[in-house]
């Protein structure tokens, strides 16, 4: 991630009047905030911009009571997890092995007369040692669920979140499911209060009379 | 307070006052019938009056967006019918826009047009099972049956199709399976043609009942603001006022060639949230039905055997298509590396797939931005101060599906 402020146009594709408009919009956060945009990449009609994890907060309610952009609609936040298990470490050009994506819209109000109908996204990176992110919650109170599924499923902690208990698993499930170093098949059986079944591997035993591979039930003994 | 009986309220997200125990904990579903699936709230109550409700979901988790990470782009096709089940269609249309526009590819003409003509059927089923369930709830029975009937001929137009009723699977990446089949196109003419005079059923069923108006006029009342910080989209913020529409504000698949109105409400309570989704039921159908009169002739997926399988009858005379279509659901294709999503209105709201490409025959990542896991959020809000039968009204009005908030 590079210090200075400058647009990564790294993805390519031709500039058009909706990449104008979410452009200015970053340029109104860069003059509120100068160290808020580290990088902004656009493809193909979308625009993402990189801030700082720290100012997270302070950026999204920028962005949702400033005229200009008037970002007010929550639509929700994803984490990716970048870990290739291949080599441990994150995928390549990436500095960081979470990304959290803020899906933000700037909604179009006709009583109001607010709001210009684009799509921004905003994402922090999260290293895996310190997986803790500010809570959105008291800015959009509707990141309750999507910051819950989050911790439930990739183990990222957010600092502020009134009730961050596992959304999807059980309340007593070990591990985060959509972590890329979780197992997907072959572990043993997760049950209540600690205990564990078999896995599918260790179940394999042959019953007299049962056909198995290569063989009928009468070649058997 | 007993203490274990505390740490286990605790542990189910519920906060007691320990001195004052004027409150009540009623616990609501997972088997309940008004809870459209498997979920599960917690009420808690003062009197008769709600205080809090606390959804617990996931009971049908299925891991879909794991799974997704784990099938070629192709053959994730099949799973996203299984997320929203009675939008079978526009979530494979959601999801068949994210991987286009990671590709760069967009279907023909006549693909498109049938993208829109099958997502507005879709749309009209759904919004049908919502008003039977959702009146069957308040105790409107005959309602339930009606709406039944003619989401039964809807979805027979999805089984002539692809032969499935619920799960087609028909939309892909780059366009369709297949055209349509002879005398489809005719038979859809008919029931279009039939559904005013029913959707008048309906409503002379419901509008002047008075038990319906008590139970639905000022209920579960939320002002448009809340829904932004929310999330909360489609129908259920439209009633609020806000022609928020994905259809007008990010056109996909050729909406912006269609006429048709985005209806609102004015109130944001449950009636205006049923008569948003009844004037949403006509607006289809005459999408619908422009479509089924512009349907223009050519192919309905892109000339790109690398993307789009080889139709059945090529695999009996070409190699060439017998190699393609072996490629195809061994290997699949791999979008260039980059992020996309494209969000398309569902009849629950914003739905949109969240994909993340790293060059690969199948996705880095694929999240699902369900519109009923962000419009549950807002239960807790409508209830505050309303009775606990109200519950069962508001669930109705949000429309939700547990397959797509669970995943």
């Amino acid at each position: 991630m590079e210090p200075e402020n400058a647009t990564d146009l790294r993805l390519g594709g031709e500039t058009t009047a909706q990449d104008t408009g979410l452009l200015a919009d970053v340029e109104a956060l860069r003059s509120a905030f100068p160290t808020a945009v580290l990088q902004t990449v656009q493809h193909r009609g979308s625009v993402w911009v990189y801030v700082p994890r720290s100012l997270i907060v302070e950026i999204l309610r920028f962005l949702r009571d400033d005229a200009r952009t008037a970002y007010r609609f929550f639509s929700e936040c994803m984490c990716v997890d970048y870990l290739d298990v291949k080599t441990s470490a994150p995928l390549s050009g990436r500095a960081d092995r979470f990304e959290i994506t803020y899906n933000l819209v700037s909604i179009k109000d006709p009583r109001m007369g607010t709001g210009s109908g684009r799509r921004l996204f905003v994402k922090v990176t999260v290293p895996e040692q310190d997986a803790v992110v500010p809570s959105v919650t008291s800015v959009f109170p509707g990141a309750a669920f999507p910051e819950r599924e989050i911790f439930d499923m990739f183990g990222i902690h957010f600092d502020g979140h009134p009730d961050l208990r596992r959304l999807l698993m059980a309340d007593d499930w070990i591990g985060h499911p959509q972590r890329k170093d979780y197992p997907l098949g072959g572990e043993r059986v997760q049950f209540p209060h600690g205990t564990y079944g078999p896995a599918v591997g260790e179940r394999v035993v042959q019953h007299p009379g049962e056909s198995f591979f290569g063989k009928t039930a009468g070649e058997v003994e | 307070m007993d203490p274990l009986r505390s740490a286990a309220l605790t542990s189910q997200g519920v906060e007691l006052d320990p001195i004052d125990e004027s409150t009540l904990v009623l616990n609501m579903g997972p088997q309940h019938p008004s809870t459209h699936g498997v979920l599960r709230l917690v009420l808690e109550l003062d009197g008769e009056v709600i205080v809090k409700v606390t959804p617990h979901i996931g009971y049908v988790h299925t891991g879909i967006e794991k799974e997704g990470e784990y099938q070629s782009y192709l053959k994730a096709v099949t799973i996203t019918d299984r997320l929203d089940y009675v939008s079978a269609h526009i979530n494979n249309l959601a999801y068949c826009l994210s991987v286009e526009r990671l590709l760069g590819v967009e279907p023909p003409p006549r693909g498109q047009v049938l993208r829109v003509l099958l997502a507005e059927i879709q749309r009209m089923a759904s919004h049908l099972v919502w008003l039977g369930t959702h009146a069957l709830d308040i105790g409107a029975m005959t309602v339930f049956f009606y709406a039944f009937r003619e989401r039964e001929k809807l979805l027979d137009l999805t089984e002539m199709l692809s032969g499935v009723r619920l799960m087609p699977s028909w939309i892909i990446p780059g366009g369709l399976r297949g055209d349509i089949p002879p005398g489809w196109a005719e038979r859809c003419k008919a029931v279009l043609d039939d559904l005013p005079a029913r959707f008048d059923e309906y409503e002379a069923l419901l509008d002047q009942n008075p038990i319906w108006c008590e139970r639905t006029q000022g209920v579960g009342v939320i002002t448009a603001e809340e829904c932004y910080a929310l999330g909360v989209s489609g129908p259920s913020l439209r009633a609020c006022g806000v022609p928020y529409d994905i259809r007008k504000t990010e056109p996909y698949s050729g909406y912006e060639q269609f006429e048709f109105g985005v209806p609102v409400g004015e109130h944001g309570d449950v009636n205006d949230r049923y008569r948003v989704r009844m004037a949403e039921l006509r607006q289809s159908r005459e999408i619908a039905k422009q479509a089924l009169e512009r349907l223009p002739d050519g192919p309905v997926s892109i000339d790109d055997p690398k993307i789009v399988p080889p139709p059945r009858a090529e695999l009996d005379r070409s190699m060439e298509a017998v190699i393609h279509h072996f490629k195809l659901w061994t290997e699949g294709f791999a979008p260039p590396p980059g992020e996309a999503y494209v969000p398309v209105e569902s009849p629950k709201g914003e739905l949109g797939f969240y994909i993340v490409s790293d060059g690969s025959s199948s996705p880095w990542r694929m999240h699902l931005r369900a519109p009923s896991f962000m419009n549950l959020q807002a239960l807790s809000r409508m209830c505050e101060g309303r009775l606990v039968a109200d519950v069962v009204a508001i669930i109705g009005s949000l429309d939700i599906v547990l397959g797509e908030i669970d995943r």
